[in-house]
């Protein structure tokens, strides 16, 4: 199936094109004459994306061959948006990439047989939560607006927040391949509601509990909603219950208002979500001036470098430009066309994704490409929905674009995974029938 | 479990589908919406970043220009005003922080180069950067310079000069003045002045009571309705009771059988007094009207920054012609009148028009980054106000005043001026200190008398002289400096 790695070959030029004529148009704009510089640039990602294509071609030639440059091309628009506004931030960032690109490699080289996961998968969630609790640690923790969301060891810092969003897909897909059955059998209906039998359910409680504890004690609203609604999709995919959906969303906001009334930097989220005008200058400054950035960017936007980011001789005009609020600026230099872009290719990665999980053979794969596929996608609507003031803001990163080490490096060993699914997937796919089908593929 | 996978899928594309939504609604529709709201600082900014268009005097000077600072996304432009407190009023100033004032104000679409719709959409398309227009302005800098320093031994008060023919503004001096420059470290400051109050344009929003410089207007309302010639005699006793209260003549002085000349020559009151009642309110009022009084003055400035000249009730609102007044106070400045130094010009304008005011304007022309002229200042009527008959009728009963009258210190040898003074007394005025003896010096008037180019309101508050001997030679001086320089 080599013709799958030539159209992932194909599709990676527009992506090297992106990146070059996006960097030109930063340098031209801060430069005023174009130096090559912009071209150097260009081809070392080219030549990165060239080596990770050659390794897949021989690794995994059957994987989907457009989850790789869908998300190349998220990295690239990521490293240009960076790259305005700050170089040594962009050459942050392109160190991760590489780093990213490594993790990938490894990934894909050593777990092949990515069954092995569902053995340990206790441990990995246990390991998932604690390092959850890790940004409390004194020492080492990191408090950020309110959120504890880091830690910093020496010079390392990351966000574990990143990392347990694939341990709690993994523990996910594989604890509902062995109990969706009992699950879906064991359903009681009671007053004329379907409940799922308690038993089984138990570890599943332990999931809400988790949501709730991150809201409470790490305050992390954005990965507490991203996790939960990973569950509940993972949940609904398994069990084909929407009424189990249902409670899930009801117990999430029953907890939710309960802490939001309870936990003030939860509260206060929400205040500012429902009533940004009330403190402009202070609480409500961030949103709403994400806002006023998309009002200034418009149909078309005011070009690559061109939008204001720091109040000339003052503070920021778009706080955290380059992390949470990234979006905003997106639209505010390319325009709402440019923005429906990055859309479409989360909207596209998204329907990839869940192709996989369409194709894959056994019910602990497509779970697993079913959960990486919506922790994705959900994350990237948590962090836009945000700051479009569909939901409230939250500090989440916007997948392969904003700027941050976790979030890109954990991002990649999300596609190592998923293209593993991808590969075993689509070569089964083309075998001869034969091989038994795997349990679960018929559901 | 593939149902429920497609399901999930379908629902996802909903939810990217409601940002899209948002997206769109934040960055088109509601953008306009968002750019008027307070909190939204980036209009402003963005305004920081288009270099504003120079203002400059007659002659070059430049008036207001802008200076970069910064570089690439944080550069910006700030505005400087080379002259100082020379053109504070009524050029104004122009700060992000602060806002904007006068002129800046009034004319910052051309300034910031907003002027056609068209243009500016190709220049976003083409990625010109947006670039503000010049504006050349009539302004006489050395006649400015002059009026600015002898007012400034005068005491508080305006000059205005018009030239009669465009109604374009020669002068237009406040005492006392600011320094734009000094505007953002000195704001509050500058505002909170309430003794000279700096920032207050005395010669378009002052109001003050004109005293006989308004006998103008109602000699042009008796010679143009018909109620007097030139050669109609009036007897005018040194005293007269009006409305239970003595009008007086200056030392009581009798003048019987008296025509319009003597009358204005010596300012006399009684003979002005019975002509305003002869008059009635309709006929008074209708030639106030025509001389820009009731009215905010057609000048290019804004609106909230210039002030109407007529009768004002307590609460500070317009009287009209219905409304009962004492003619015969209301016939020789007094009453509730209050009138602006400029509209006193206005007067003099028009009768120096031949009876035509033009709307006073203190652009010349608008020009383009490249030098070509956008547009220039068309010169229009604001009103017939009266006859050139009775325009020159009131000329020579204005040059009476000047050669032989009140008004001898406003004569320029070798040049017939036409003109009239006025001393209204404002005693416990608070804006003077209170004091009993201090009066609202004018003197109205254009030279040559034959060929006018030029004609002038000059009015000082606060002072204990006369019009004639405050006022009138700052006239003069203006006179002779904007005539000179034209020659």
């Amino acid at each position: 199936m080599t013709s799958a790695r030539n159209r992932e070959l194909l599709a990676l030029v527009p992506v090297a094109a992106l990146l070059t004529a996006g960097f030109a148009a930063v340098f031209s704009q801060e430069n005023e004459q174009l130096g090559n510089l912009s071209l150097i640039y260009g081809a070392y990602f080219l030549a990165l994306c060239l080596a990770t294509h050659i390794f897949l071609r021989i690794r995994l030639p059957d994987a989907d061959p457009y989850l790789f440059p869908l998300m190349a091309t998220l990295t690239a628009f990521g490293l240009v948006m960076i790259y305005r506004i700050d170089e040594g931030l962009a050459r942050d960032q392109a160190n991760w990439f590489v780093l990213g690109l490594v993790l990938f490699a490894l990934t894909i080289q050593f777990l092949r047989d990515y069954e092995v996961l569902e053995r340990y998968r206790y441990t990995i969630a246990i390991g998932g939560l604690l390092v959850l609790l890790a940004p409390r640690l004194p020492g080492i923790g990191q408090q950020v607006n309110g959120a504890y969301l880091g830690v910093k060891i020496g010079p390392l810092a990351f966000q574990p927040a990143e990392f347990t969003k694939l341990a709690i897909v993994v523990f996910l897909a594989s604890y509902l391949r062995e109990h969706r059955e009992v699950l879906i059998v064991g359903a009681r209906r009671v007053l004329g509601v379907t409940l799922p039998p308690l038993k089984h359910f138990g570890p599943m409680l332990v999931v809400w509990g988790a949501s709730m504890f991150m809201l409470v004690f790490i305050r992390d609203l954005g990965s507490s909603l991203m996790f939960f609604a990973a569950f509940l999709a993972l949940l609904y995919v398994a069990t084909g219950r929407f009424s189990f959906v249902v409670i899930g969303m009801a117990m999430f906001l029953v907890g939710a208002w309960f802490f939001a009334s309870t936990v003030p930097h939860v509260h206060e989220r929400i205040d500012i979500w429902l009533h940004p005008y009330e403190d402009p200058q202070d609480s409500g400054y961030q949103i709403l001036n994400s806002i006023f950035a998309q009002a200034d960017g418009g149909l078309f936007g005011k070009g690559f470098g061109e939008a204001l980011i720091t109040v000339p001789g003052g503070g920021p005009l778009l706080p955290a430009a380059q992390t949470d609020m990234i979006y905003a600026l997106i639209v505010n230099e390319v325009g709402l066309f440019g923005a429906v872009g990055v859309v479409l290719v989360y909207m596209l990665i998204a329907a990839r994704g869940f192709k996989v999980a369409l194709l894959a053979g056994d019910g602990f794969s497509k779970l697993l490409a079913t959960g990486l596929t919506a922790v994705f996608v959900i994350q990237a609507f948590v962090i836009i929905g945000g700051v479009t003031r569909v939901i409230p803001l939250t500090g989440v990163t916007l997948p392969f674009i904003s700027y941050g080490g976790s979030s890109i490096v954990a991002n990649f060993v999300l596609l190592a995974l998923l293209l593993l699914v991808s590969d075993r997937a689509r070569r089964e796919a083309a075998e001869p029938a034969g091989r038994t089908p795997a349990l679960g593929a018929t559901a | 479990m593939n149902r429920q996978i497609v399901k999930l899928f379908a629902f996802v594309m909903v939810l990217f589908g409601v940002l899209i939504g948002f997206t769109s609604w934040w960055s088109v529709f509601d953008a306009e919406a968002l750019k008027e709201k307070n909190a939204n600082k980036r209009p402003l900014l963005e305004q920081q970043q288009i270099p504003r268009g120079r203002i400059l005097a007659a002659d070059g000077t430049v008036i207001a220009k802008s200076v970069a600072k910064g570089k690439g996304a944080e550069k910006r432009y700030v505005r400087r005003y080379p002259e100082g407190s020379l053109f504070g009023h009524p050029i104004g100033y122009s700060f992000v922080q602060f806002g904007d004032s006068e002129f800046e104000q009034f004319h910052n679409e051309e300034l910031v180069g907003e002027g056609s719709e068209f243009s500016s959409i190709a220049d976003e398309l083409l990625g010109h950067a947006q670039e503000g227009n010049d504006i050349v302005t009539s302004i006489d800098s050395d006649a400015q310079r002059l009026a600015l320093a002898e007012l400034q031994e005068a005491g508080y008060g305006a000059v205005v000069a018009l030239e009669p023919s465009t109604g374009a503004v020669k002068v237009m001096v406040s005492n006392a003045p600011y320094d734009p420059n000094r505007v953002p470290d000195n704001f509050s400051k500058l505002t909170n002045n309430n003794i000279e109050r700096p920032l207050y344009d005395r010669a378009s929003q002052g109001q003050y009571p004109p005293g006989s410089t308004f006998k103008v207007v109602t000699a042009a309302a008796g010679l143009d309705s018909g109620a007097i010639t030139p050669e109609t005699a009036i007897d005018a006793p040194g005293s007269l009771e009006v409305e239970g209260t003595p009008l007086e003549n200056d030392f009581g002085q009798d003048f019987f059988g008296t025509t319009l000349d003597t009358a204005l020559t010596n300012s006399v009151n009684t003979w002005f007094g019975q002509l305003g009642q002869q008059l009635g309110n309709d006929t008074l009022f209708e030639y106030m009207e025509r001389f820009g009084f009731n009215a905010k003055p057609a000048i290019d400035l804004p609106e909230e920054e210039v002030s109407a000249s007529g009768v004002f009730d307590e609460d500070g609102d317009l009287l009209r012609a219905k409304d009962p007044v004492d003619l015969a106070r209301l016939a020789i400045g007094q009453e509730r009148l209050l009138a602006t130094p400029l509209q006193m010009a206005q007067v003099a304008a028009a009768v120096a028009n031949g009876g035509t005011l033009m709307k006073p304007q203190i652009w010349k022309r608008e020009v383009d980054p490249d030098g070509r002229v956008v547009e220039t200042m068309d010169p229009s009527v604001y009103s017939e106000a009266v006859s050139e008959e009775t325009a020159a009728e009131l000329t020579t009963a204005m040059e009476g005043v000047v050669n032989e009258g009140t008004g001898t210190n406003a004569a320029i040898p070798g040049v017939p001026v036409a003109g009239k003074t006025g001393t209204a007394e404002t005693p416990g005025n608070l804006a003077c200190g209170g004091g009993e003896n201090e009066n609202q010096a004018w003197f109205i008037g254009f030279a040559p008398a034959d060929d006018p180019q030029i004609a002038i309101a000059a009015s000082v508050e606060c002072t204990e002289q006369f019009g004639g001997d405050i006022a009138a030679p700052i006239f003069r001086d203006v006179a002779e400096a904007i005539l000179n320089g034209e020659e």
